[in-house]
C-alpha cells in the first residue's frame, strides 16, 4: 500500500517538475471559516532544491497518460515510461498531510490530457472542490487550465482555484508547431481570454456593490511558461512575445524554462547538453525591467539588439547603450531614473528619494544605504563627486566593472562549471 | 561616559530612555547585565524597570513615528544582539531630539542601524513561518522544535494561528527554552514543563509518541523533495545561499544531509 503511493507520487512529481512555476504569491484567501489554511500574500517557499528552485507547493500531475505527443515533453505518448495515475483522494489526503505539517503552501496540479480534456479538467475540478468544500482548505491552490476545456468547466474551477495556467510551451507559434503540430497557440489564447474576462466580470460586480459577498475568482491570476532554448527563436522574439501576453490578458507572471533536453529527437538539443541557465537567467532580468522598473521591452530589445549580452546585465547594457541618459544627479533626479541607473534597486531608490529631502547625499551615506556603489559610481553624482571634465566612455566602464565584479559576470555560470 | 545597565527587557530599555532624559548625563553606553563586565573606569547606573516610565516612552515615540516604526522598533529588539540595544537607545534619542518625521532619514546612522536589524528579524521571522516542520504526536498535537537565531516566536504566533486554526500545535525554542501552544482558541506561552515528555535534544520525536500517519508522510514528503530536483540545473552554492546549513537540522527533508 504504502510502496505503491511512493511510487506513484515519484512518478508524477519527476513529471511535473518541468513546469517552473511554483509561486504562492498574490492570493487574499483567509481562514474565516476556522478551517485549514490561509494564504500569506507574498508566498512562502518552505524548502529549496539543489539547483536552488523554491519549494512552496506540492507540484504534481494527475497522471501522466497523454494522448498528446509533444516531442518536449517527457509524458508525450510516444515515449517509453512508467505511467501513473492519483485517484481524488490521494491527492486530497497528500496535500492535507503535507500542509498540516508547514511543508507546503498548497497543491499545483496539473495533468496529460487522458481520453478528451472535458474528461481530464472535470477530474481536477473534483479535486479542488473536495479541497475547499468538504477539507474547508483555505491554502492555494494553482490548477492548470486544460486546452479545449469547456468555459462551463473552467469558470466552476475559477471559483476555487487561486491561481491557473496555460502553457505557451514555445515563445512563437512558428517554434511550437515544430515541435507539436496539433497544438496551437490559439487554443492557449482562448481559455486565457476568457477567465481573463471573467475575472474583470466579477471585480466590476464588486464595485458596484450591489451583491453583498461576490466569490473570490482566480484572485492570484493567470500566468504561462515558455521553454527557452528548445526552438531558435531570438531573446527579442522571446520578450515581445511575452510582453504581449502581459498587456493582453494581464498576466501575472510568464516563466521562462531552460530547454532541459529530454529526448534524441534530432529537431532540439540532444541529451547531455546544458540547459542554458544563464540565457534564462538574463530574460528573468529583462522581464523584472519591464515589471518594476519602468522599462519598455523595445529599449531592451529591439532590431539593432536582439539578443541580450551575457557578459553583463540588461540594465547594464541599456545604461552602456545610453550614455547620453548619464550621469544622474542622485540628489535631483526624479525616481524614474534613479531607478535605472546599474546598482540601484527599487528598495535603495525609495530610501535615496526619502533620504534626500534631509540634505544632500554623499557617497558613504549611497554605500550604507545599500546600493551596490562599485557598479552605480559610473553613473552618478552625489554631493562629493569630484568635478570631471569627461566622461568616461562605455567600453572602459564595461571593463572596469567586469574586471572588478564577481562570479556574478562570469561568463560560464557557476553551475555549469560544476558539473563536472 | 555612564553605562546603563539593564535587564535585556523591551520595559528596561525603554526605561532607561526615560532615565537619560531625567538626568541628561552626557554620553552614555547601555549593557545587558547578562554581558556586563565591573570594570573601574566611569561610573554606572543600574536600571530598575518602572513600567510607568516605560510607557511614557513608548507613547512618546508613538507620537513621534507611525505605527509602521514602532513595529521595527520591538523588531529590532527581538534580535537580543547587544549592540543593537544601544543602536535603539540612540535612535530613541535621534527621534526625541529632532521634528516629526526624522525617522526617513536613512543618511542617519542610527536610523541606519535600526533599519538593518528590523529588516534581519524580518528575514529570519520569514524563514521560520517557512522552516518549521510539525510532527504530528500520537494525541494529535502537531509539535515543531526550533531554534531561530533571533527571538522570533512573538512574531509568529499570529500567522501560526490563522493558518491552523483547526489543529493543536506546539512550536518550542530550544535555545531560549519557552514555547507557543494553540489549543484551538488561544495562543498560550508554555515553558519547558509543558513538554517534559519529550526528549528537546533530539530533532525527532521518538516512535512511541507520534501519530500514525507521520512516518508514512514524513516519508512521502522526502521522496517528493528527491523527485523535484533536476541534477542538470545542480547549484548547491545557490541552494545554501537561500538555504543555509543551519536550518537544516529540522528540515526532514535534508535528513540524510545533516
Ligand atoms: S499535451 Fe501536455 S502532457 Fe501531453 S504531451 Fe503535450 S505537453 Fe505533455
Amino acid at each position: 500500500m504504502s510502496d505503491r503511493i511512493r511510487e506513484k507520487l515519484s512518478i508524477l512529481a519527476d513529471a511535473a517538475k518541468y513546469d517552473v512555476s511554483c509561486s504562492s504569491s498574490g492570493s487574499t484567501r483567509k481562514n474565516d471559516n476556522k478551517g485549514l489554511g490561509d494564504s500569506s500574500a507574498s508566498g512562502i517557499c518552505h524548502s529549496y532544491t539543489e539547483d536552488g528552485r523554491c519549494v512552496s507547493l506540492l507540484k504534481i500531475l494527475l497522471t501522466n497518460h497523454c494522448i498528446y505527443d509533444c516531442a518536449f515533453c517527457v509524458s508525450r505518448k510516444s515515449n517509453d515510461i512508467k505511467r501513473a495515475a492519483f485517484t481524488v483522494d490521494e491527492v486530497v489526503n497528500l496535500t492535507i498531510n503535507f500542509y498540516r505539517r508547514n511543508y507546503i503552501e498548497g497543491l499545483f496540479l496539473s495533468s496529460g490530457i487522458f481520453k478528451d480534456a472535458d474528461f481530464t479538467m472535470e477530474r481536477l475540478l473534483r479535486i479542488v472542490k473536495k479541497l475547499r468544500l468538504e477539507e474547508r482548505f483555505n491554502g492555494y491552490i494553482h490548477l492548470k487550465t486544460i486546452p479545449g476545456a469547456s468555459p462551463e468547466l473552467l469558470s466552476e474551477a475559477g471559483l476555487y482555484a487561486d491561481r491557473m495556467s496555460i502553457n505557451l510551451e514555445m515563445p512563437t507559434e512558428r517554434g511550437l508547431k515544430l515541435l507539436a503540430p496539433d497544438k496551437s497557440h490559439d487554443e492557449v489564447k482562448k481559455p486565457l481570454g476568457f477567465i481573463q474576462n471573467t475575472i474583470t466580470k466579477f471585480k466590476d460586480e464588486k464595485k458596484t456593490g450591489l451583491i453583498k459577498s461576490i466569490p473570490k475568482f482566480v484572485p492570484a491570476g493567470q500566468s504561462t511558461q515558455m521553454v527557452i532554448g528548445a526552438t531558435p527563436e531570438t531573446d527579442m522574439e522571446i520578450m515581445y512575445s511575452a510582453n504581449q501576453y502581459y498587456k493582453d490578458y494581464k498576466l501575472k507572471r510568464v516563466y521562462y524554462s531552460g530547454y532541459i533536453p529530454i529526448s534524441y529527437d534530432d529537431r532540439m538539443p540532444q541529451i547531455g547538453s546544458q540547459p542554458p541557465l544563464l540565457r534564462e537567467n538574463r530574460l528573468y532580468q529583462t522581464d523584472w525591467l519591464m515589471r518594476f522598473y519602468g522599462f519598455e521591452v523595445q529599449e531592451l530589445l529591439n532590431p539593432k539588439n536582439p539578443h541580450l549580452d551575457t557578459d553583463i546585465d540588461p540594465k547594464l547594457s541599456w545604461a552602456l547603450r545610453n550614455p547620453e541618459q548619464f550621469p544622474v544627479d542622485i540628489n535631483t533626479a526624479d525616481y524614474r531614473m534613479i531607478l535605472r541607473i546599474p546598482g540601484i534597486g527599487t528598495q535603495s531608490a525609495l530610501k535615496i528619494i526619502q533620504a534626500r529631502k534631509f540634505g544632500k547625499l554623499r557617497s558613504d551615506q549611497l554605500k550604507k544605504i545599500g546600493i551596490a556603489y562599485n557598479r552605480a559610481k559610473f553613473f552618478i553624482r552625489c554631493a562629493d563627486s569630484p568635478y570631471q571634465l569627461n566622461d568616461p566612455e562605455p567600453q572602459h566602464i564595461k571593463h572596469l566593472i567586469l574586471s572588478e565584479s564577481n562570479s556574478k559576470y562570469l561568463k560560464v555560470p557557476q553551475n555549469q562549471l560544476s558539473l563536472f | 561616559m555612564v553605562t546603563y545597565v539593564f535587564d535585556g527587557s523591551m520595559e528596561g530599555l525603554l526605561t532607561a530612555i526615560f532615565e537619560y532624559y531625567e538626568y541628561k548625563p552626557g554620553k552614555i553606553q547601555l549593557v545587558w547585565n547578562k554581558h556586563y563586565q565591573p570594570t573601574m573606569l566611569g561610573e554606572t547606573h543600574t536600571i530598575i524597570n518602572d513600567k510607568a516610565k516605560g510607557e511614557r516612552v513608548w507613547n512618546g515615540l508613538k507620537k513621534k513615528m507611525s505605527a509602521d516604526w514602532l513595529m521595527k522598533f520591538y523588531r529590532a529588539y527581538l534580535s537580543e544582539v547587544p549592540q543593537t540595544f544601544q543602536d535603539l537607545f540612540d535612535f530613541a534619542r535621534y527621534i526625541f531630539d529632532n521634528p516629526k518625521g526624522a525617522e526617513k532619514n536613512f543618511g542617519n546612522p542610527h536610523v541606519m542601524a535600526v533599519s538593518k536589524m528590523n529588516r534581519m528579524v524580518g528575514r529570519e521571522r520569514h524563514r521560520f513561518t517557512a522552516f518549521i516542520r510539525f510532527q504530528e504526536t500520537a494525541d494529535g498535537i502537531f509539535y515543531a522544535p526550533a531554534e531561530p537565531d533571533f527571538n522570533v516566536l512573538p512574531l509568529i504566533a499570529n500567522f501560526y494561528k490563522n493558518r491552523f486554526a483547526d489543529q493543536k500545535w506546539i512550536i518550542y525554542d530550544i535555545k531560549r527554552k519557552y514555547g507557543l501552544y494553540y489549543d484551538l482558541n488561544t495562543v498560550q506561552t508554555i515553558s519547558f514543563e509543558f513538554i517534559q515528555n519529550i526528549d528537546t535534544s533530539k530533532k525527532r520525536l521518538s516512535n512511541d509518541l507520534v501519530s500514525n500517519s507521520e512516518e508514512l508522510t514524513s516519508l512521502l514528503w522526502k521522496d517528493y523533495f528527491n523527485s523535484i530536483n533536476i541534477p542538470a540545473r545542480k547549484n548547491m552554492k545557490l541552494h545554501i545561499q537561500y538555504l543555509p546549513k543551519r536550518y537544516w537540522k529540522y528540515l526532514n527533508e535534508k535528513d540524510d544531509k545533516n
